[in-house]
């Protein structure tokens, strides 16, 4: 954050994924939310590379962008009966309620906290830093992860097998 | 330290021009904002004139191999041709239809198109002829190309026709699952190098005087098969299969927005053969040669070399059904793939905490993974029962029936 490019960069970055986001949730049609999400998303990556965490900007492009956009894609369009709009619901005004507080509370966190500068130099490269981390010291959550998902893809399969190949077994 | 008008290496000449801007005092954001900016203009228009270069090159070629002329009217031997189809592009009308969305048509090709050109960025044409050196280099390449599957449903969808959007829902239904063999193939490369970054791994294939195609044959087979699909070329075309859904995804496009998709198509296949040349095959270096011949004469080379091997490709072999080309993917090119990253993995174990010899190491991994490869793609071809095709046949079967083709009139049955 000390040169101009950074500050620029960053600024122009929030903007647009504070912008994008907040349009996700104002637009009608659910496909241009989801376009929407994604722009915010890619925000996101930028802001990631101003911080020179590029393995995690790469990542949030690589999965959120190219995957759960396309899950979102898919859930909308397989749902059927559902409204392609984005439907005027009575919880509405709870929403924003919720939003708004959980937004007073983390600007409040931000600007309270005293926030510690460390010494140590960034890191060269994150990917090999990160891997090591995940593999050695955070391998139990690592499994977990995987295995909660390997979980939701099985339950996934079982949802949609037809019940006439569950009669057959 | 090279002279500037060292061409072994146009980086060399940039590097100068940088330099000379520095020398004169500029702020420190100028010769970034110009290096970037010749690095685009570079790639750009490498990029449009080899596209308006292979669609000669590609139908001729494919017309010698289905054993037609080709286009040949246009200038000497039709050399004209692809600057008058880009003339015919640019001057139709663009039309938008009545129920499209607007903004989402418009987008569309756009989105498609921009993807394309970014996945050049990290790869080297030369020593220092990168765009953006990343250390995350081959993620990046995956990470962009998987925001292809958005914009093409984004085009298919915002047609608001049945056929594009039933060729956007294939396209992405393809794309995700070879996504995963591209990953998985990728993977080896990166376990045995130990890094991502392309220049690395370049150097890693230039130290130990091997190409990575020959300890990762597995990896290359399945990156190729999944970047046909990638860059939706026959045989894995499906996504526009004009018997079945009309153009696909692009149905509703005409004039530029087209061209566009046309040109995305062309330039995400000379990214997979730039990913192909530079992770498998030496990138731009060629045994010493690169110490004479300029690096990025070397890769371009080898990139329109192995792009004429896709064009081969669609000469030679038919559609394949979209069942077929999903079950290949999930049945036979995910398996192999898998055991191949298992491999590579203890290959890299023993390596590493064995403390092989990289003399003797590379040798013997190179004939364990060939032997591998043939192995598990026989193995696993014939364990799902393709061992040999069913017939034989020296004739077409209708005609050995009937002895005779017949036109016109209903042929007697036998």
């Amino acid at each position: 954050m000390d040169d101009a490019g950074t500050v620029i960069a960053f600024w122009v970055l929030s903007a647009a994924t504070i912008s994008s986001a907040a349009a996700t949730a104002a637009v009608r049609n659910l496909i241009h939310a989801v376009v929407l999400l994604v722009v915010s998303f890619m925000g996101v990556a930028g802001l990631y590379i101003t911080l020179s965490a590029d393995f995690v900007a790469v990542t949030q492009i690589l999965i959120y962008a190219g995957a759960i956009s396309v899950l979102m894609v898919f859930a909308i369009v397989l749902t059927p009966r559902g409204e392609r709009g984005n439907a005027e619901g009575f919880l509405r005004l709870p929403a924003l309620l919720l939003a708004g507080l959980v937004a007073v509370t983390l600007i409040f966190v931000a600007v309270d906290t005293e926030w510690v500068i460390s010494d140590r130099p960034g890191f060269q490269e994150t990917a090999s830093v990160i891997g090591e981390a995940l593999l050695d010291r955070y391998v139990l959550p690592f499994e977990i992860a995987s295995v909660l998902l390997l979980v939701a893809m099985l339950g996934a399969i079982v949802l949609v097998r037809p019940d006439s190949a569950m009669e057959d077994e | 330290m090279t002279e500037w008008y060292d061409f072994r290496d146009i980086g060399n000449a940039v590097g100068a021009l940088l330099d000379q801007i520095r020398d004169w005092g500029a702020p420190d954001w100028v010769p970034y904002v110009a290096a970037t900016l010749i690095g685009i203009v570079g790639i750009l228009l490498w990029a449009v004139l080899s596209v308006l270069a292979f669609i000669w090159i590609e139908r001729r070629v494919v017309g010698l191999m289905q054993n037609r002329i080709g286009p040949n009217r246009v200038g000497p031997q039709g050399l004209l041709q692809p600057v008058a189809d880009a003339i015919k592009l640019l001057l139709k009308e663009a039309i938008t239809t009545t129920n499209a969305d607007r903004y989402m048509f418009w987008l569309g090709p756009i989105l498609v198109f921009i993807p394309t050109i970014v996945v050049f960025a990290p790869i080297p044409f030369g020593e220092e002829m990168v765009l953006a050196d990343l250390n995350v280099g081959v993620l990046f390449l995956i990470a962009i190309a998987s925001i292809n599957t958005l914009a093409v449903f984004i085009a298919g969808w915002s047609s608001n026709n049945k056929y594009a959007l039933l060729g956007a829902m294939r396209t992405i239904a393809m794309l995700i699952s070879y996504e995963i063999i591209q990953v998985l193939a990728l993977l080896g490369v990166v376990l045995f190098v130990g890094s991502m970054r392309l220049g690395d791994i370049i150097g890693w294939q230039l130290d130990h005087d091997v190409w990575l195609i020959v300890l990762q044959p597995v990896a290359v087979l399945c990156y190729i098969i999944a970047g046909a699909v990638e860059m939706n070329r026959s045989p894995m075309d499906i996504a526009e299969a004009e018997s079945e859904i009309v153009a696909g995804y692009h149905t509703e496009y005409g004039g530029i927005k087209f061209g566009f998709f046309y040109q995305a198509e062309y330039l995400a296949g000379f990214a997979i053969t730039a990913v192909v040349v530079t992770l498998y095959l030496g990138g731009y270096t060629l045994f010493g040669l690169e110490q004479w011949v300029p690096g990025w004469l070397i890769f371009l080379g080898k990139l329109y070399g192995f792009f004429f091997t896709y064009i081969w490709f669609r000469g030679t072999l038919p559609r394949l059904r979209i069942d077929q080309l999903m079950a290949f993917a999930w049945k036979f090119l995910l398996p192999i793939s898998i055991l191949n990253v298992l491999l590579v993995g203890s290959e890299v174990l023993l390596w590493k905490e064995a403390g092989l010899e990289s003399q003797l190491a590379i040798p013997l991994f190179a004939v364990i993974n060939g032997a591998f490869a043939v192995a598990v793609v026989v193995g696993w071809a014939t364990a799902l029962g393709h061992s040999a095709p069913r017939h034989t046949a020296h004739r077409a079967i209708l005609t050995q029936e009937v002895g005779a083709i017949f036109y016109g009139e209903a042929a007697p049955r036998p």
